[in-house]
């Protein structure tokens, strides 16, 4: 290990542009790290969330109680159709004054809920508008004739849909749901403006830091989304694969 | 280490870093004549030094030394607001010609843009922080939220020195905010802003209570090339004229800048000996 701090620490001497100083620093590579373990946080818990807020948000749109899809339809129009950066924003520090708090000291007030957890919640939101209307392109690619067969088993409205539809319109879905998800995991660096540290908060803080460290800085964050989203989609391919029906969906 | 070398190159030709012309020494500083205008980068966030008027103009100390320095060289002038995180990086592109905006004078910084001297202002490190906490020490932000801004050097000192956790958000408006939001103890920035933020009335609950720390001079950078050659020169002759004449003390009277030791300490350190 010791071989490559120095071989970095002599490239920023010969190249003070290219001061690789995550790699040899102990604080900027503890930074990092920090960094890349809230990057991961975000991206699993919102991908995970806006996939519960896609199935159950498709479901509710084959209600039969009116005010009930219109909510739906209602929640979509709103997160669909607004930046997630003002989202961000809106639920942080608006929002945020309703939550309730509680104080260590007598100023602070700590919300219930901090700005990593109004990260998850709105960009699940966010991705979860989203997913619904995916979900309900692959429910509505479901052949009513299948519905109808379930139906004369016995089946009712929810066990249907759980056992029936939803498996179907999942592998429809996939493809669609695949794009949304690798949006939504790059959706997450949007964070930074309500400060949570991912990685390209650590990122900026670094090059601010050391502006000799700028490039280095952009060229770790593009690895790093190249490896983190190339894993994602390696992952849905393979559940793609596995989930194929044959003669069915794409 | 081979792979690593390529990727070097690979990403020096992405962000354009390969092509550094070799006797550039005076190349933007004729163009400015040539053109008859000089681009200037100043703070618009950032009162009472750059920030915008309710006509909207950008204003401010560090706005009237660029129209000096406009007024000098027979130019015209055209001001583009930068912020703390990008002021650098607007200079090596050429999008600005020189930048009077706020920035601290490092070691690290020098190697990527050109400062000529002497410096012209200084600040320290303190905090804006409630009277209702009753801060005293430095030490008492350890394992506090703090909140700050990005792109301010002194975030990590506070870090490192005192163990604070700087909450560092992207605009001052925000940071401020969150202050008053109680999701931090204080802001950390700079004392003269600080100063101007409790003048302006708006922060009648707050104070700044600790002992200015690192004070650390300011300047102003033209082109990295440049510095050794005309522009770089030229600068260096306005600063001191800045000094000796005591415009810098007249300007900061003006925008109602508290007087700085710093200030009349250079006045006194750049007189003339003739002069009466």
């Amino acid at each position: 290990m010791q071989f490559i701090a120095d071989y970095f620490r002599q490239l920023a001497e010969d190249h003070p542009r290219w001061n690789f100083i995550f790699l040899y620093d102990p604080t900027e590579i503890e930074r990092v790290l920090t960094g890349i373990k809230v990057t991961l946080i975000l991206s699993v818990a919102c991908v995970i969330l806006s996939l519960i807020i896609g199935v159950v948000g498709a479901w509710l749109q084959g209600s039969q109680l009116k005010w009930l899809r219109n909510g739906v339809q209602g929640y979509i129009q709103f997160f669909r159709n607004t930046p997630p950066v003002v989202q961000l924003l809106f639920f942080y520090f608006a929002l945020g004054q309703f939550t309730p708090t509680y104080s260590p000291d007598g100023w602070l007030q700590y919300p219930v809920i901090n700005n990593i957890g109004w990260a998850i919640i709105s960009l699940s939101f966010f991705a979860g508008a989203f997913n619904v209307e995916i979900f309900r392109a692959g429910i509505e690619a479901v052949p009513e004739s299948t519905r109808e067969a379930a139906e004369s088993l016995g089946y009712n409205r929810l066990q249907s849909y759980m056992h029936i539809t939803l498996p179907l319109a999942f592998r429809v879905s996939l493809p669609a749901l695949n794009n949304n998800l690798v949006n939504l995991v790059k959706t997450t660096t949007q964070a930074i403006v309500i400060a949570v540290p991912e990685l390209l908060y650590q990122a900026v803080t670094i090059w601010n830091n050391y502006p000799s460290a700028q490039y280095p800085a952009m060229l770790l964050l593009f690895v790093f989304y190249i490896g983190l989203v190339g894993i994602l989609v390696f992952g849905m391919h393979k559940w793609e694969r596995k989930m194929a029906v044959p003669g069915y969906g794409a | 280490m081979k792979l690593i070398s390529k990727l070097l190159v690979v990403s020096a030709l992405i962000f354009g870093m390969v092509t550094q012309p070799a006797n550039a020494a005076n190349d933007r500083f004729m163009d400015v004549m040539q053109k008859g205008k000089i681009v200037i980068g100043v703070k618009a966030d950032y009162k009472p030094w750059g920030f915008r008027n309710e006509s909207g103009e950008i204003v401010g100390m560090e706005v009237d030394m660029a129209k000096d320095v406009a007024d000098t060289l027979g130019v015209e002038l055209e001001l583009v607001a930068v912020q703390s995180s990008n002021r650098m990086q607007f200079l090596e592109q050429g999008k600005i010609d020189m930048m009077i905006a706020t920035m601290s004078d490092r070691e690290d910084r020098r190697k990527i843009v050109g400062i000529p001297q002497p410096n012209y202002y200084t600040s320290g490190t303190n905090v804006l922080a409630p009277k209702a906490i009753g801060m005293k020490d430095w030490e008492e932000l350890r394992d506090k939220p703090v909140c700050g801004k990005q792109g301010a050097f002194y975030n990590q000192i506070v870090e490192e020195r005192y163990g604070a956790k700087v909450v560092a958000f992207t605009g001052n408006a925000e940071s401020k905010q969150a202050l008053r939001d109680k999701k931090c103890v204080a802001w950390v920035y700079d004392d003269s802003s600080i100063m101007a933020d409790l003048a302006s009335g708006e922060w009648d609950d707050f104070e700044m209570p600790l002992k200015t720390e690192d004070d650390n001079p300011w300047a102003l950078a033209v082109p990295i090339e440049e510095v050794d050659g005309v522009f770089g020169r030229f600068m260096s002759g306005m600063i001191y004229n800045w000094h000796q004449s005591g415009k810098l003390i007249e300007w900061e009277k003006k925008w109602g800048i508290q007087p700085t030791q710093y200030l009349m300490d250079q006045k006194a350190r750049y007189s003339d000996w003739l002069a009466e």
